[in-house]
């Protein structure tokens, strides 16, 4: 009886952590430096970014959908913010400017979902399309865009040794986009459990229809969704920006749009919606950033890391379809 | 007989008269410059395709640059195409060229990775296209390569290590791009068979960044954490040891690791070595690049030699430059190319 009810519980974000935490204590005990606190804040660091946006991923997936343009959001919209500001544009216009665009964008993927009843893959995969092609040809000059010296984005960055001097907490080890990650993954965690239009995301997702007839105002809840989603994939931008002084808008056609979906799914956040919460996605993110970590360490040449990543991955993926076979109530309508 | 023999003659002077007078006329060898016309003939309206990798970054747009003013002034045409860093677009845009209605006369070509446009390129030599590979090389046997030995390269930057190493510890890290890239693994070659002469000098950690500053900044903050006594690191491209930069600025590190790189030479990379961020950049020396690039496509078109016959290698002549050699001119300014000021 205690064996079943162990399986039963054995949720896909429980095998997934569990398998983290054995990574974890697999190469504490067999590699040098891994427990070190500057390196555990460094494996954190290295998945902050893949983690904002998994959080924004994670808020448009729970209430059933997808947003496949945040990659292209994050890149362009900061691109073109910086690209103004060369240009001569003043502060605080470029940012307005910016930050009106962004919740356009964020507007128009809600306004074709939920309105033109477009399929989010379809609406969001055109619209990341066609946010990138109209920025990298109308409105910036080049791949890479540096940061203005002394911009604000530059001293975000120095916020960790500000505080430190002024609150004398030692708070300067821990570098700005630890607290941007957990700083999102708290707020989200907070709108999506304590407050009214959080629940209506997860009675949206559970089924989209008995929400609509219960009264819940689920087309202004997709857009609001997808608006979210926007502007989470700007600040990630905006982080991105700080870490490297400059952004680079080849990142649009990399994988990373694949790693954020990844990281949301194999967490435990189902992609048919109604399930799951920003535990899900730090326990992802926290998975892939030991694993990159470790192979880093143990200097494992980029051909293979993929191979390993893709096998644990693919490892988590199949336990969890044992364990948790799907059936009449648990899969509803396909995915997506 | 005498008579025939006095007309003979006479009708000779008359010849050699007219002969000389007529030469003298048409040619007139010893005040025309012989080679105005046959360089004008063989130049003229001969068209010109350069096909990046993408367009969007400093290298692509300052052979473009030089090459557009070079091209145009010698009275010949010059187009891109941008595959934006997508290998399947740039094998579409090089057969789109080549079998188009107006094929080119040069194909110049900046690769991605060893044998990729193998084929393709064949086919463009077979059409009567010369073909010239820019910069990454390739197996292929192109009419020229214009660009780095990236073995001597490779030597260059680890002779700057070893440099900045001088009383320091002796180990250096290594930012790879990737192990497809011809440019990285001949990089690669070159450090090695130099520190091989130094036993005392040991790699301590040689990871990938596939060429991107977040891959870069992350495996350049493991290195360090594992081996914080590493004296030198030697990024493969500028454009990721932004990265590399910003992870040994984190780790308090500035001034203590000297950090070597490579890059077009674009002012970017004096402004780095003069604040400190790059020790040593080895400039690929792109406007001497777009000036061999111009000479050797004048030859080729000049020379009547058949695409595919011949193959010429010229190698940029480069050194590692450190804040001390900088001058005004180290670098070149890709705004004020665009703008017209060469």
């Amino acid at each position: 009886m205690a064996r079943v009810n162990f399986f039963r519980n054995l949720t896909q974000e429980r095998i997934v952590f569990g398998l983290a935490l054995a990574v974890f204590i697999g190469c504490a005990a067999t590699l040098g430096g891994f427990l070190q606190a500057d390196n555990l804040i460094a494996i954190v660091r290295s998945v902050s970014v893949l983690g904002i946006l998994a959080v924004g991923m994670g808020i448009v997936i729970i209430g059933r959908g997808i947003d496949l343009s945040a990659v292209a959001i994050m890149a362009m919209s900061v691109a073109w913010y910086l690209q103004m500001l060369q240009n001569g544009v003043s502060g605080g216009e470029a940012l307005a400017l910016t930050l009106a665009g962004v919740v356009a964008i964020g507007l128009i993927n809600g306004f074709m979902v939920a309105y033109a009843d477009v399929p989010a893959i379809f609406a969001t995969l055109a619209s990341g399309a066609f946010v990138y092609g109209f920025c990298r040809s109308q409105l910036i000059a080049q791949d890479a865009t540096p940061v203005p010296r002394g911009n604000w984005i530059d001293g975000l960055g120095e916020i960790p040794s500000r505080i430190d001097q002024y609150a004398q907490i030692h708070l300067a080890a821990i570098p700005i986009e630890v607290f941007f990650f957990s700083g999102a993954a708290f707020a989200a965690f907070l709108f999506l459990r304590f407050t009214k239009w959080g629940r209506y995301v997860y009675l949206m997702g559970d089924n989209f229809l008995a929400a609509r007839n219960m009264g819940i105002p689920v087309r202004p809840m997709t857009v609001l969704r997808y608006a979210i989603s926007a502007l989470i994939a700007f600040s990630a931008g905006i982080l991105t920006a700080s870490s490297l002084h400059s952004i680079n808008v080849r990142v649009v056609n990399s994988t990373l749009l694949y790693d954020v979906i990844l990281v949301v799914v194999i967490g435990g956040i189902g992609l048919s919606g109604g399930k799951g919460g920003m535990r899900n996605v730090i326990v992802g993110a926290l998975l892939i950033g030991i694993m990159q970590n470790a192979m880093t360490i143990i200097d494992i040449s980029n051909v293979y890391q993929n191979l390993i990543k893709s096998t644990i991955l693919l490892m988590a993926i199949v336990v969890d379809s044992v364990v948790n076979p799907r059936d009449e109530q648990t899969a509803q309508q396909g995915d997506i | 007989m005498r008579l025939k023999g006095m007309l003979a003659a006479a009708a000779l002077v008359l010849l050699g008269t007219l002969a000389a007078n007529t030469a003298t006329k048409a040619d007139d060898v010893g005040t025309q410059d012989p080679g105005v016309k046959p360089y004008t003939e063989a130049l003229k309206g001969k068209r010109v395709v350069l096909i990046p990798m993408a367009m969007g970054f400093d290298l692509a747009q300052g052979w473009a640059a030089y090459l557009k003013h070079e091209v145009e002034n010698w009275g010949g045409v010059l187009e891109t195409r941008d595959p934006n860093w997508d290998v399947n677009a740039h094998a579409q845009a090089i057969t789109d060229v080549i079998s188009g209605a107006q094929k080119p006369d040069v194909l110049v070509i900046h690769s991605p990775d060893l044998n990729s446009f193998s084929k393709l390129l064949k086919k463009a030599q077979q059409e009567g296209i010369y073909v010239v590979l820019v910069d990454n090389p390739m197996n292929f046997k192109a009419d020229a390569f214009v660009g780095s030995s990236w073995y001597h390269l490779g030597e260059l930057e680890a002779g700057a290590a070893v440099k900045a190493c001088e009383g320091k510890s002796k180990q250096i890290g290594l930012v790879q791009g990737d192990a497809a890239n011809a440019s990285s693994i001949y990089q690669y070659n070159g450090i090695m068979s130099v520190l091989k002469q130094h036993s005392d000098f040991k790699v301590v950690a040689e990871p990938f960044s596939n060429w991107d500053p977040t891959t870069s900044r992350n495996v350049t903050t493991t290195m360090l954490q594992q081996n914080p006594d590493i004296c030198a690191i030697i990024d493969f491209w500028d454009g990721d040891a932004t990265g590399a930069s910003a992870a040994i600025k984190d780790a308090k590190l500035d001034g203590k690791v000297a950090l070597v790189t490579t890059g077009g030479g674009e002012t970017v990379d004096c402004k780095a070595l003069e604040d400190g961020t790059f020790y040593a950049v080895v400039m690929t020396e792109l406007a001497g690049q777009s000036r061999d690039m111009n000479a050797v496509i004048k030859f080729l078109l000049q020379s009547g030699v058949k695409p595919g016959t011949s193959t010429t290698y010229i190698y940029t002549l480069e050194k590692a430059t450190t804040k001390a050699d900088l001058t005004p001119t180290s670098c070149w300014d890709l705004k004020s190319l665009q703008a017209g000021n060469f």
